[in-house]
């Protein structure tokens, strides 16, 4: 690793409060450094410097999107990826392979991920997987919100912190996720839960409780990110009453609500389905909470979630082939290929919807650009987002390329256009705020060296979709949107300061697993690299 | 010396409760585990393999670099095996035949090969087993006998144990098996039904119309199945090879994986291959998320082809495709059709492997290894895709499947770099 010295570039780095400033930056033993003895000088004149892309929410590894291309064979054969001397070979369709993960993350400038979903039983699945992508750093959510020993002890907050804090570590997981809060583990049965107040159909707790008590543990264990949570009645017209709903119950709490896109409907069926963003961005504005869009895009996708009984639903209105799988004590899941059509109305509503809560969320600090890879879309098509953020003008024309019903949202109206600091604000400062990663989205003395520099186009697009140089820990990586060496990043873990142990009752609840509690924790042999961020 | 809670490297089930006692490096007891374990665990040092070239004992080294020779010169290489080793090794074949150009496949392919193909044609409604141990109060059988193949099958996961649901255990829980002869599983069952060869697709295209409303003429068994299926309160299918081996192969599971779907609309159901090797599921998964394909890939064109049929072992072979077949933790010449294994021993076969084999008996080259979950870790993924981490109990003269592999690799980049 050899120090480096970018220099003559213009450099965005919000965190930092340097907005488009004329600045060169010094890199040292893979660190952002004040002075460094540069044997190597990259200058990058006229060129766009931001620290390296941070995605907080996207689907990268594990058996869901593992099950997905397993399912999906039609979907790689378009995309093939040839191995060259520096990288691996793969499939880069909507659902790529590792190592394919790795260079289009990196060739776009992006170097941390946070892949949003783990069933802890599947956590070693997860760990392996993201060992094989390359180019970021990573991390994983641990899914809790259905889980069958929380959801029975949810009137005994010491257990289930405890419970929560050993799960995390046995997981190695940096987060807690709730999907469907309740709901999904209803689908064991059959069914679902509608508002927060239902309860379970085997158990007493509903989805409110599973909120207050996730997101009241995630505050007593300090952990680096709120609750991320992917709320109830996700998808289904109507449901922005529920979300509503959901932003008043956290009303001054830290909480992340992710995919916001998909719970911001109005309307009583698919016919008149409308837009609610706006009363939702209002009411955001007035909280703590942060959110990701979740945007979609035309064409196809395959949608993943652990809120299986939505997937369920979504099989029976596409008539799509349906995975589902049912993951004992834990959640569940559900996968099903689908096609955004512009000329839809739902569908393109939905993309209003996104656009609407990028635009009218006013603080860049608490909206997140996002398609819930692979959900809405591939993260591939990130620059595609910026670009309608950036040009009004471009906006407007792909909404006239739309179902009308895009346009009864306000988004026509909306005249706003983010600027280059902002955009690396929703994309990496404060993502990485979010996450709590201090070395991560931005470039002060100390940060990691994650650097991404563009060159500065008119089409935004092109701009943001191939980097003309990414560093990653000090080590140039990418030039003019090609990998020029593969570099392997580290796992974010969490640190308890302590040796965590099970209460007895959780060992007495490993009689409803088949496999053994000694089996169970991930074994940090899947962790060849990694870094252990303290709670607190 | 006493090994709790280790995990069992010979079924799909991966049981990972087994008690050993190890003296001198054997095991000489074994507590949990089934007749086929136990069996395996007190005959370990049965027929090990030595490494041989030409039949030669030699050094393991020299077996490496024999390997190392004949793969760098290989025109169009075959690898294949991998479904009894653990997934570090896996990864390492895949980059492997990526870097060789060559083509690789697993023994999926001749097992449930067909059920991937079945799943990518139309989903699968499926669970964990300890969903089924939770919740199941009916369970099915179909073309598969657990008894004799997934020994622990029925009292670790689907029929005798009580789950957080299910606390009558076996008393709560109706057994049906369906199969063209009786088995010791349908001994087990509260209802056999004993289907003539070859039917398979129609007795479950008839189901899924029962299920659907369809008043048709048939046998009056099948509508009580029927029945049954759509009033259970969470019921499970689970099938073997008596359905992907049999005529009809995928379009058998593709009629199975809808029936269950549909099954969905009444009640809850969900479906499970019963995978025979330990880690086939994980040879899957780790080609699934290196390069997109479950199994039968092809790299010969730099970038990886999904083909089966076209890159899958049986055809490769007996089309003699390949040139050069290096075989990983798998008998091939025991299990495959004779016209595809009798080309092994025309051309330049290398087995990696802990153990003897038919294929060992006729290859050029046998380097032996550490078995993977006795003498080596790493990871394998149960038949319902659980990951579990295999242990290390016993010592071994051997490197691992996946330290060879790395060697392998790392000679014929070597060896690329000096031609260069």
């Amino acid at each position: 690793m050899e120090d480096l010295k970018i220099v003559n570039g213009i450099v965005y780095d919000p965190l930092n409060g340097i907005d488009g400033e004329r600045l060169d930056i010094h890199v040292s033993g893979g660190k952002i450094a004040e002075r460094a003895k540069a044997q190597r000088v990259i200058d990058v004149k006229g060129m766009v410097v931001m620290p390296g892309g941070v995605d907080i929410h996207s689907h990268i590894a594990g058996p869901k999107i593992n099950m997905g291309r397993r399912l999906r064979p039609e979907n790689h054969r378009t995309a093939p990826v040839p191995k060259t001397d520096v990288t691996r070979a793969g499939v880069g369709g909507g659902l790529s392979s590792t190592f394919v993960t790795g260079y289009r993350y990196a060739a776009m400038g992006y170097t941390t991920v946070m892949e949003p979903a783990v069933p802890p039983l599947m956590a070693r699945h997860a760990h392996e997987e993201l060992n094989d992508i390359p180019m970021v750093d990573k991390g994983c959510y641990v899914l809790m919100g259905n889980n069958e020993y929380i959801i029975s002890h949810i009137h005994e907050l010491n257990k289930v912190e405890n419970y929560v804090k050993w799960l995390l570590n046995a997981a190695k997981g940096y987060a807690i996720k709730a999907v469907n809060p309740c709901g999904s583990d209803n689908w064991k049965w059959g069914e679902n839960v509608h508002g927060l107040g239902e309860k379970g159909v085997k158990f007493d707790a509903t989805p409110k409780e599973m909120i207050t008590t996730l997101s009241e543990v995630n505050k007593r264990l300090k952990l680096p990110h709120p609750l991320h949570l992917h709320t109830i009645d996700l998808g289904v017209p109507g449901n922005y009453e529920t979300t509503l709903e959901t932003l008043e119950m956290l009303k001054g709490k830290r909480a992340h609500l992710t995919h916001l896109q998909f719970n911001c409907y109005g309307g009583s069926s698919w016919k008149d389905l409308s837009s609610e963003a706006g009363g939702i961005a209002e009411k955001v504005n007035d909280s703590k909470i942060t959110v990701d869009s979740g945007q979609v895009i035309f064409g196809d996708v395959t949608t993943m979630t652990a809120d299986a009984p939505w997937q369920y639903r979504l099989y029976r209105l596409s008539g799509n082939k349906w995975v589902n799988n049912d993951v004992e004590v834990e959640c569940g899941g559900g996968i099903v290929p689908y096609r955004y059509r512009k000329k839809n109305s739902v569908n393109a509503t939905q993309w209003a919807i996104g656009l609407e809560l990028l635009l009218m969320i006013e603080d860049p600090w608490r909206v997140y650009l996002s398609t819930d890879n692979p959900n809405g879309g591939s993260f591939t098509s990130y620059p595609y987002i910026i670009k309608l953020l950036m040009d009004k003008k471009f906006r407007k024309e792909e909404l006239s390329t739309l179902h009308q019903n895009a346009s009864s949202t306000s988004l026509p109206d909306i005249d706003r256009e983010y600027t280059l600091g902002e955009i690396a604000t929703i994309t990496r400062g404060a993502t990485a705020k979010s996450l709590g990663l201090k070395n991560k989205g931005h470039l002060g003395v100390g940060a990691d060296a994650d650097i991404a520099i563009y060159p500065l186009k008119e089409d935004i697009a092109k701009m943001f979709s191939k980097a003309s140089y990414v560093i990653k820990d000090g080590d140039l990586v990418v030039g003019k949107g090609k990998i020029i060496s593969e570099k392997y990043g580290k796992t974010f873990m969490l640190d308890f300061k302590e040796k965590v142990e099970p209460d007895p009752d959780v060992r007495e609840f490993f009689k409803y697993y088949t496999v053994d509690i000694e089996n169970y924790p991930v074994e940090m042999a899947y962790l060849p690299r990694y870094e252990a961020i303290k709670c607190g | 010396m006493k090994f709790e809670h280790v995990v069992c490297p010979l079924c799909g089930c991966l049981c990972d409760d087994l008690e050993l006692i190890v003296e001198r490096n054997e095991v000489i007891s074994t507590k949990n585990a089934c007749a086929l374990s136990r069996s395996m665990f007190l005959n370990l040092n049965a027929d090990l393999a030595k490494p041989l070239i030409e039949g030669k004992e030699t050094g393991i080294e020299a077996c490496v670099d024999k390997a190392i020779g004949i793969i760098s010169k290989a025109d169009y290489p075959l690898v294949y095996g991998l479904a009894s080793t653990e997934s570090n090794a896996q990864r390492k074949a895949v980059e492997l035949a990526e870097l060789l150009g060559g083509a690789i496949d697993s023994t999926s392919s001749i097992c449930h090969g067909p059920t991937v193909l079945g799943v990518q044609m139309m989903g699968e409604v499926t669970c964990t087993l300890g969903t089924i141990m939770n919740q199941a109060d009916l369970v099915v059988f179909w073309g598969s006998n657990p008894v004799d193949a997934h020994p622990r099958h029925l009292t670790r996961y689907s029929l005798t144990p009580r789950g957080l649901f299910t606390p009558r255990g076996r008393k709560g829980r109706r057994m049906i098996v369906v199969d063209v002869r009786e088995t010791k599983s349908s001994k087990l069952a509260d209802r056999f039904i004993q289907l003539k060869p070859g039917t398979d697709f129609e007795a479950l295209s008839s189901l899924r119309a029962l299920i659907k409303g369809e008043k048709i003429d048939i046998d009056p068994e099948l509508k009580e199945l029927a029945e049954e299926m759509k009033s259970c309160e969470f019921g499970a299918l689970l099938f073997g090879q008596g359905l992907t081996m049999s005529n009809g192969k995928n379009m058998n599971v593709n009629a199975a994986l809808a029936l269950v779907r549909d099954l969905n609309q009444h009640t809850k159901f969900a479906i499970l291959p019963m995978r025979g090797h330990y880690n086939v599921t994980g040879a899957d998964m780790v080609f699934t998320w290196q390069t997109g394909y479950p199994f039968a890939i092809d790299f010969s064109l730099g970038y990886p082809r999904y083909g089966p049929g076209e890159f899958s072992v049986v055809d490769l072979l007996s089309r003699k495709e390949v040139d050069v077949a290096l075989i990983i933790a798998s008998d091939p010449v025991s299990s495959l059709p004779a016209q595809a294994s009798s080309y092994l021993s025309e051309i330049d076969t290398i087995v990696i492997d802990p153990n003897r084999s038919m294929t060992s008996e006729i290859a050029r080259v046998v380097i032996p290894t550490a078995r993977a979950g006795i003498s080596a870790e790493g990871t394998a993924y149960r038949m319902d895709g659980v990951p579990i981490r295999l242990k290390k109990v016993l010592k071994s003269p051997y490197p691992s499947d996946y330290e060879v592999l790395c060697k392998i690799v790392n000679g014929v980049i070597d060896g690329r770099s000096k031609d260069s």
